[in-house]
């Protein structure tokens, strides 16, 4: 490694085996630590964030391997029930807190929504390290929270259980959600405002790329929905420590509260993850099938219309709580609604394929997998929003199942497309397409033989949460976890290939799809200011195909 | 390990079958969907694989109406679920009037199932098959959620307050009952069974227990007599005819409506008696006065039901007399 100075300017030439890797980018412009962890690029940061959030996943993945090992027995015998029942917990703390949510937006976004609309960087860079920042220090607690011994509440925090009789370390572990929301509200206001003022010339609002819409959607969510999380955390902390009585029924509270309050942000939260994951996908489709995408502002808008009908819904995680039978009414209804802007999405992807010039590189691979995986997700959730339905599934695997359908099969199959797509702009290199579109197959294999038995698991009554299940269950459940295995084998190709092809991958032209985008117009990978010259955006999104002149700036 | 592949619980309670007409249906609207999508991603996208010389033909990207017919189309169809489903959930969340009462109390890690009669079941439940029976639930604790997939009934059981489920068994048999609430440490053991019986021997085994009760008085009411006793609630509700005294009479309460100070009326149902006993002063009886201390934490939640069941004594026998 290269010592820091504050001049660092590499040599050219010091790499003589590519011209690409000599000329002067945001990843060579400086080297050592500092000038990573001091950085206020926004590609840079989009790194801190890829590299934070792997480590999570992994670690996730791991609580989830011990779960799906238990679950082969129907007796509790591989770990104690304590530990299990920590072992869920914190599978859906780390994968929604410190995965799912910051996953797209925080690595895709923060690395492509500058270049996608022409701007040199984000409207506040200082503030964009500030929230990795603020992320790794959630992270911290939380991780400090699981070595300390671990929470056993259910990523849920469900009271009076959390505030009052569990015994594991709630307070450590809500204090990292809380101080995490913050790195999510941060980044939300960031992109608003870089989406509002910073596009380039001529980028009208019905011109930008739906990876755009999407994030601006996703980040009103994380604005107006995460200080509410925060403010329910808190108060559970104030409960559990001062004996304050807000949600237990002993200390004079309401224990529905918290649900409403919790839900109020859980609910939209869900949209967090997969809303950039649409806008992932409308980009991969258009790309991999020459066209211009089909129904353009239809698509726009539904991203804007889940967002807010998002923030209604929330109620239908409580049909059986005893929330009153209208109540519930007004929900199922509210939840029914959000399910067209999402069938309207699946409609027109489908449509933009028509008539197209389809190839099935990696990225496409996954765009389809998406479609398919998240149609049954969605349509599943269809089954959790007819009333009387929902009481027989409710917090059953059935819920399981259909969640994990949104946000593995959605959010996951996404984040991993995208990420093989931009993969060349954001390091210069290619993957190996070979392995990668194996490891897509993998894991749509993998997923599907994991998380569909767990809708039959569901209707047959088996209940989530369970260390311990009747014997009739068995049979499924070990389905489950032969599909995990695959699906964990699925994980690690791309991981070891990506990791490769950072040394050993063919270099990348500026443009390696030929797809249309600012972000194509610029070299792989960019330089530090993003465009030597401010573009000038004289057409539509997806003017496929593309033109002769449409070549590097 | 079975080798035998289920795909759906036994039927056994008279919304079963309801419940599972919708998820058929939503089943077979999930599938055409999933066909018709993963069928036109699979056909385009092996038609119009990309070759050399084709390009992607330049066809329009925007059409209003078909844009208006996949939206109207998914809007109807879940509408269809919409009513379905409330209306099924209407009636589950409706106990029939005439139901046998049950009162269910669930605590870290069991449940207690309280019959009128004074039979007291923990993790089990044997009730008869025909008859319609109301589930009466409170929590010791925290949340937890009484679910017996046989009957697709589920409600959870909430600290503080009461919830009501009702089913009406059809086959007799024994069923799995389970906690589906995540309640603690040992979540995943607050099971039990639910023995549906024909109804004669129902009758047998709850006369199995009948010796010790005494008089026409089931052994509930019993208890609720001693402990309105032993708590003195007699110095001012007198169980008698109503009179001159400090708090309201409690003769013939139960089910009638009640005129509050604050010029409301409710109806005089477990929720209210039990909220009256703990917080006396929250729905104050149209002209009396706030003196009734609260009994939080003098009463437990089993003995709010036997005081309860003395209550609701109270109210029947009045209409008794009134009919003679």
């Amino acid at each position: 490694m290269i010592p820091h100075t504050s001049t660092a300017i590499v040599a050219a030439g010091e790499d003589v085996v590519s011209p690409a890797v000599s000329r002067e980018h945001y990843l060579n412009v400086r080297y050592g630590v500092r000038s990573w962890l001091l950085t206020t690029d926004h590609k840079r940061i989009a790194w801190l964030y890829l590299v934070s959030i792997s480590l999570f996943f992994f670690l996730g993945g791991g609580f989830a391997v011990l779960i799906r090992l238990e679950l082969m027995t129907p007796a509790g015998d591989l770990v104690l029930a304590e530990t299990y029942n920590k072992l869920f917990t914190m599978h859906g703390l780390i994968m929604i807190f410190f995965f799912l949510v910051p996953s797209i937006p925080a690595v895709l976004g923060n690395f492509l929504i500058p270049l996608m609309i022409g701007a040199r960087d984000l409207a506040f860079p200082r503030l964009n390290l500030a929230s990795w920042y603020i992320y790794t220090a959630g992270g911290l607690f939380t991780l400090w929270a699981i070595v300390a011994g671990g929470v056993d509440t259910g990523w849920t925090f469900y009271t009076p259980y959390s505030s009052t009789y569990a015994n594991s370390h709630v307070i450590l572990t809500a204090l990292g959600v809380f101080i995490t929301g913050f790195s999510s509200i941060l980044t939300g206001l960031n992109f608003i405002v870089t989406i509002h003022t910073m596009r380039a010339p001529g980028l009208t609002w019905f011109r930008l790329p739906l990876f755009i819409w999407a994030h601006y959607a996703t980040s009103l969510i994380m604005i107006l929905g995460t200080p509410v999380l925060a403010m329910a955390i808190l108060l559970v902390g104030l409960e559990r420590l001062f004996k304050i009585g807000i949600f237990d029924p002993a200390l004079g509270g309401d224990p529905l509260l918290f649900q409403h309050l919790f839900w109020f942000y859980s609910h939209p939260a869900v949209y967090i993850m997969v809303l950039p994951a649409m806008g992932v996908i409308s980009e991969l489709i258009t790309c991999f099938s020459r066209k211009r995408i089909f129904g353009y502002s239809f698509i726009a808008f539904s991203s804007v219309a889940i967002a807010v009908l998002g923030f209604l819904v929330w109620g239908h995680h409580m049909f059986v709580s005893s929330q009153s039978v209208y109540a519930g009414m007004i929900f199922s209804f509210l939840s029914m609604l959000v399910a067209i802007p999402s069938a309207v999405k699946v409609f027109n992807w489908t449509a933009t394929l028509y008539r197209g010039s389809v190839s099935y590189h990696t990225p496409m691979l996954y765009a389809l997998g998406f479609i398919g995986l998240f149609t049954i997700g969605g349509l599943t959730g269809l089954f959790l929003a007819s009333l009387g339905l929902d009481v027989h599934v409710h917090d059953t695997y059935f819920v399981v199942a259909h969640f994990h359908y949104i946000m593995v099969g959605g959010a996951i199959m996404a984040y991993l497309g995208g990420l093989h797509f931009w993969w060349p702009k954001m390091t210069g290199r290619m993957y190996p397409e070979g392995w990668a579109r194996l490891a897509a197959l993998i894991l749509f294999v993998g997923f599907n033989l994991t998380f569909f038995p767990q809708f039959v698991l569901g209707y047959l009554g088996m209940p989530r949460r369970y260390h311990a299940y009747p014997e009739e269950f068995q049979i499924l459940n070990v389905m489950s976890t032969a599909g995990a295995s695959i699906l964990g084998v699925g994980y690690l190709i791309p991981m070891i290939y990506l990791v490769w092809s950072l040394r050993y991958g063919a270099i990348a032209t500026a443009n390696p799809w030929q797809a249309t985008g600012l972000e194509w117009t610029t070299p792989s990978p960019p330089p530090t200011n993003n465009f030597s010259r401010t573009p000038l955006v004289t057409r539509e999104a997806y003017a496929y195909p593309l033109q002769e002149a449409d070549g590097v700036v | 390990m079975r080798y035998n592949l289920p795909l759906f619980p036994p039927q056994a309670s008279t919304v079963a079958p309801q419940v599972d007409a919708l998820y058929y249906f939503l089943v077979a609207v999930s599938a055409f969907f999933i066909v018709l999508i993963f069928s036109l991603v699979i056909y385009f996208a092996t038609k119009y694989r990309r070759s050399a010389p084709r390009r992607a033909a330049a066809v329009p990207h925007d059409n209003p109406r078909l844009e208006l017919l996949w939206t109207l189309v998914p809007l109807g169809l879940t509408m269809v679920m919409f009513s379905w489903g409330a209306s099924l959930y209407f009636d589950l969340r409706q106990p029939p009037a005439d139901a046998l009462e049950i009162y269910v109390l669930g605590k870290q890690w069991m449940w207690i199932l309280q019959h009128p009669s004074g039979k007291r079941e923990i993790n089990e439940l044997h009730v008869p098959r025909g008859r319609p029976v109301k589930l009466t639930m409170t929590s010791e604790d925290v949340i937890h959620s009484f679910f017996i997939p046989a009957f697709r009934i589920k409600m959870d059981v909430v600290p503080g307050r009461y919830t009501t489920a009702w089913f009406e068994a059809t086959q007799p048999g024994e069923y799995h009952l389970f906690c589906t609430e995540y309640c603690g440490t040992k979540h995943s053991e607050m099971i039990g069974r639910v023995v549906v019986m024909e109804p004669v021997h129902y009758q047998h085994w709850l006369d199995g227990s009948r010796a010790s009760t005494t008089g026409s008085r089931s052994s509930l009411e019993v208890r609720g007599a001693a402990l309105f006793e032993e708590l003195r609630c007699a110095t001012c509700h007198k169980a008698t005819l109503p009179g001159v005294m400090l708090g309201p009479s409690l003769v013939g309460l139960f089910g009638r409506p009640v005129q509050l100070q604050n010029g409301e009326t409710v109806i005089a149902d477990e929720a209210y008696i039990r909220e009256s006993i703990l917080n006396p002063a929250a729905k104050l009886v149209a002209g009396y006065q706030p003196l009734m201390p609260t009994y939080r934490g003098q009463v437990s939640e089993e003995g709010l039901v036997q005081l309860i069941s003395y209550i609701r004594s109270l109210g029947e026998a009045n209409e008794m007399r009134a009919e003679r």
